[in-house]
């Protein structure tokens, strides 16, 4: 008898053990998922924020470039033709090469290899007639190599670099003419086919349009709604229903308010397509619902005697409300506007049903231009095949991450440093 | 013009404002004030500015459609369908805007006349009437005013009012929803049969696709059946929940019952980055790292998997609900009394037998609750599916083949240009609203049986 309770009690605090472990457990899996996903976002990603350079020599001969003047404008500059300079300033990495072969090297290259040549010397007009080191952007291919991204041991025919282009990167590097600098242009240059000369600025941009177009739309609505509902509505069927309605809005699928503004922003109020004003109102009406929730806790967190105090000075119900419990719900809306909009910020498939999801090679200036968003743009770099994208994307997702972590840190400080403690 | 207008109308209300507090100050010199010297400004600045932009409103949502049913009466005699009717009046309006590049014909070049001679009329039209709105409602104010009446209860009824129309915003979105819904839905149904829709088991839209003339019925019926999506889209978020359920709730249970104060105050906000991190980028993870390593374990064990496979968006789509389920259900079991645990533990019971026998039944509807708001989560997520699974909808209840959703078709059929008035278009509509009113009828009873439990213990 005694050693079969003696066996149940072992089982029993076994059984507990086991019950701890698969908590334990679950958590661990919960972190690991997290951390895998990190690791591998950053393994993919960091290099992007490298770019490749071809470092060659350029002359700018005045023959070449159709330039018959003899101190040239820089209107002539602007017009000469650089096709053959900047043909030359290639094919000169290999003089031996037979000129039908020369696309090989051209293709080591973006394709605006030319406009990179006249850049240089329209900023440098001096250098007219004579012969210059310059820097190219190389093409996504090599410069994926150059990354180590590209396995350089598959058979030649299945690899977008062959043979010879090896070489002549092996060659460039020995000789200290593969640069590897800092991507700036990843920041400042719109969206483009190319793997190498595309970067975030448009959809960067599109982004900060339409959060501050959801912003200016779903703040004041949602911060008016939450007073009157708070502290003005009488109980009754129809405050219920507004009350039952909102949190329902809240749980609502995001691609059907993408519905909506196709539906009604686009087709029924003809507001331009593909553009941050659509894409933020749409965005708008999605963090309404999260705003007000969060507006009205923090009403509610007021304590009534505050109300009490300033109706007892003689204060009006909207005197109260507007110069008393307002105010102090303040800190404790705005973080919570500051999360609903870092909700919007992620979102892509209304977006895409809005026609954000058009390319987009032009930076946007106002709220009415075309734009891609930075979750969209991560929609469409994924979706092209070529290798330079893979690095863009976790790039990409890198810039959208921090910009979520920070808008979530500003959210915790306006919540600590402004809320009062009611106690 | 428009915004010439609103930006008048509104450095009028600026001006009335300090107008109307001057004139205060000077009744105040004779007279005993009856509220604070701004409220005066309040009082002409809301009637300045309230009924004028509440006319400018509804003039410019009227405008359009009355100056339409103008030039198409020109048409009427030639039996016009409403899409070819349509059609000239876009055409008419891109005439007049300059910006056609079509065939002029004289008929259309003189609707366009039309149309610019009545926009031209309705702008003077427009400003005139709001002007003398102005000046009316501005002098009506004034009056009052002068006769120095109450000034701060008008004032605050008009705020009230204002708050109150605010409130109305969320009811006009849920009302915009299901009528933008209902309108294109209602016209997709009229070309397929509702029968053939919910029924019907090939899902096939690209095959009606026509650019003119009238879609062919015998291909409409087979083609838009949407039991594969429906299918599809239960299977990846059930999928999903096999992967949430048990780790979200075990971890949930854990932090509630078992964690010091430390792990908790660190791994429930690492878990909870989980939920914070978009969509998109779980689909870009799922497609580029978890699909080929679904499928490579799958080619080790001689399986044959698809590269974009169903189980491989349910496993991702899983991970990113499992915060959802673990902080619901923490809470909901955080929230059970403490008498319960106490009354276990007098009995002999171990933690874990109290939480499996008292805890868990007790807090079970909060539980069930949070896991049906986890289910709506998982139907209507997009951008994971979209991505890593299939856009080709197969009828299957295999892990490893590719399977679509309501979700991703909606995408696939309207990214790009849409046709108004194309079935295909429209059926992307018709599946939006039978998502609305699934996820809708799931968050309801989610809603209801958190608010119940929720009652029960307060």
């Amino acid at each position: 008898m005694n050693s079969f309770k003696k066996n149940l009690l072992k089982k029993r605090y076994n059984a507990e053990r086991r019950f701890q472990w698969y908590g334990k457990i679950a958590i661990g899996l919960a972190l690991t998922f997290l951390a895998v996903f990190m690791f591998q976002i950053f393994s993919k990603g960091y290099s992007a924020f490298q770019k490749t350079w071809i470092v060659t020599e350029v002359h700018y001969d005045k023959e070449l470039l159709l330039i018959d003047a003899e101190s040239p404008s820089k209107d002539d500059l602007e017009n000469a033709d650089y096709y053959d300079v900047a043909y030359k300033a290639m094919t000169s990495l290999d003089p031996g090469l037979p000129e039908e072969e020369d696309r090989q090297l051209i293709q080591m290259v973006s394709y605006k290899y030319e406009t990179e040549v006249k850049d240089l010397l329209l900023k440098n007009p001096d250098f007219l007639g004579k012969i210059v080191p310059i820097k190219l952007t190389a093409s996504d291919d090599v410069d994926q190599v150059h990354k180590g991204n590209y396995p350089r041991d598959i058979p030649e025919k299945n690899r977008r670099v062959n043979d010879y282009q090896l070489q002549i990167y092996d060659m460039l590097n020995e000789r200290g003419d593969i640069l590897s600098e800092f991507n700036i242009s990843f920041f400042t240059s719109p969206d483009s086919r190319e793997a190498e000369l595309a970067g975030i600025a448009s959809s960067f941009m599109g982004t900060v349009f339409s959060i501050l177009v959801c912003l200016a739309f779903s703040f004041p609505i949602a911060v008016l709604a939450a007073i009157y509902l708070e502290e003005f509505a009488p109980k009754n069927k129809f405050t219920d229903f507004i009350e039952v309605n909102i949190n329902n809005l809240a749980a609502v699928p995001s691609i059907v308010f993408g519905l909506l503004g196709l539906g009604v922003l686009l087709a029924v109020f003809n507001l331009p397509r593909s553009t941050p004003l659509v894409g933020g109102i749409t965005l708008s009406l999605m963090t309404l619902p999260t705003i007000i929730i969060a507006a009205r806790a923090s009403l509610k967190a007021v304590p009534p005697s505050i109300r009490e105090a300033a109706l007892a000075m003689g204060a009006s119900n909207m005197q109260t409300t507007m110069h008393h419990t307002v105010p102090l719900s303040m800190p404790g809306t705005l973080s919570g506007t500051i999360i609903g909009l870092a909700q919007a910020l992620g979102e892509t498939a209304p977006l895409i049903l809005i026609g954000m999801v058009a390319f987009v090679n032009t930076i946007p200036g106002t709220p009415v231009d075309p734009a891609a968003s930075l979750p969209v743009q991560i929609y469409i770099w994924s979706e092209s095949a070529e290798r330079g994208f893979v690095e863009k994307v976790s790039a990409c997702i890198m810039v959208l991450l921090a910009f979520l972590i920070l808008m979530n840190l500003a959210a915790q400080i306006v919540r600590h440093k402004f809320e009062k403690k009611w106690s | 013009m428009n915004l010439i207008l609103v930006t008048f109308i509104i450095l009028l209300a600026f001006t009335s404002y300090y107008f109307g507090r001057k004139k205060a100050l000077v009744i105040q010199s004779s007279q005993r004030l009856t509220a604070l010297p701004k409220f005066y400004g309040y009082y002409l600045a809301a009637w300045c500015a309230a009924p004028a932009l509440i006319i400018f409103a509804l003039w410019s949502v009227f405008e359009p459609s009355i100056v339409k049913t103008f030039i198409l009466q020109d048409y009427t005699d030639q039996s016009l369908t409403k899409n070819e009717l349509q059609l000239i009046y876009t055409k008419v309006k891109a005439l007049a805007a300059g910006t056609y590049t079509g065939n002029i014909t004289n008929f259309l070049d003189e609707s366009a006349n039309k149309y610019i001679q009545l926009k031209g009329i309705a702008n003077s039209a427009k400003v005139a009437i709001i002007l003398a709105i102005l000046i009316l409602s501005l002098s009506f104010a004034y009056r009052s005013v002068q006769k120095n009446d109450r000034m701060r209860e008008p004032v605050e009824i008009f705020l009230k009012w204002v708050l109150f129309v605010a409130s109305l915003g969320a009811v006009l979105v849920t009302i915009g929803i299901v009528f933008s819904l209902l309108f294109e839905a209602i016209r997709f149904f009229q070309a397929v049969k509702i029968f053939d829709f919910i029924f019907g088991t090939h899902w096939y839209p690209a095959k009606t696709f026509v650019r003119d003339g009238q879609p062919d019925p015998e291909l409409m019926k087979d083609a838009f059946g949407a039991v594969p999506l429906f299918a599809g889209t239960f299977f990846i978020a059930f999928i999903a929940m096999c992967v949430a359920i048990p780790i979200g709730l075990l971890s949930g249970i854990y932090l509630s019952e078992y964690a010091g104060r430390g792990v908790r105050k660190y791994a429930k906000p690492i878990i909870e980055i989980l939920a914070g991190i978009p969509t998109v980028v779980y689909g870009f993870f799922a497609a580029l790292t978890v699909g080929p390593f679904v499928k490579e374990i799958g080619n080790a064990m001689g399986l044959e998997v698809s590269a974009e496979s169903a189980l491989a968006a349910g496993a991702v789509m899983g991970v990113m609900i499992i915060p959802f389920i673990s902080s619901l259900s923490d809470d909901v079991i955080t929230a059970v009394p403490q008498n319960l645990r106490d009354g276990s533990y007098a009995m002999g019971a171990t933690k874990s037998e109290t939480v499996k026998k008292v805890i868990f039944p007790a807090a079970l509807p909060g539980i069930v609750g949070s896991i049906l708001l986890a289910v709506s989560r998982a139907v209507g997520e997009t951008m994971i599916v979209v991505m890593a699974s299939g856009l080709a909808a197969n009828l299957t209840m295999n892990p490893l083949e590719s399977t679509s959703t309501i979700t991703a078709q909606i995408v696939v059929i309207l990214i790009g240009d849409q046709q108004f008035g194309d079935p295909k278009t429209q059926s992307a509509f018709a599946l939006g609203i039978s998502l609305f009113i699934v996820t809708l009828f799931l968050n309801v009873i989610a809603l209801s049986v958190v608010k119940k439990y929720r009652e029960k213990y307060e």
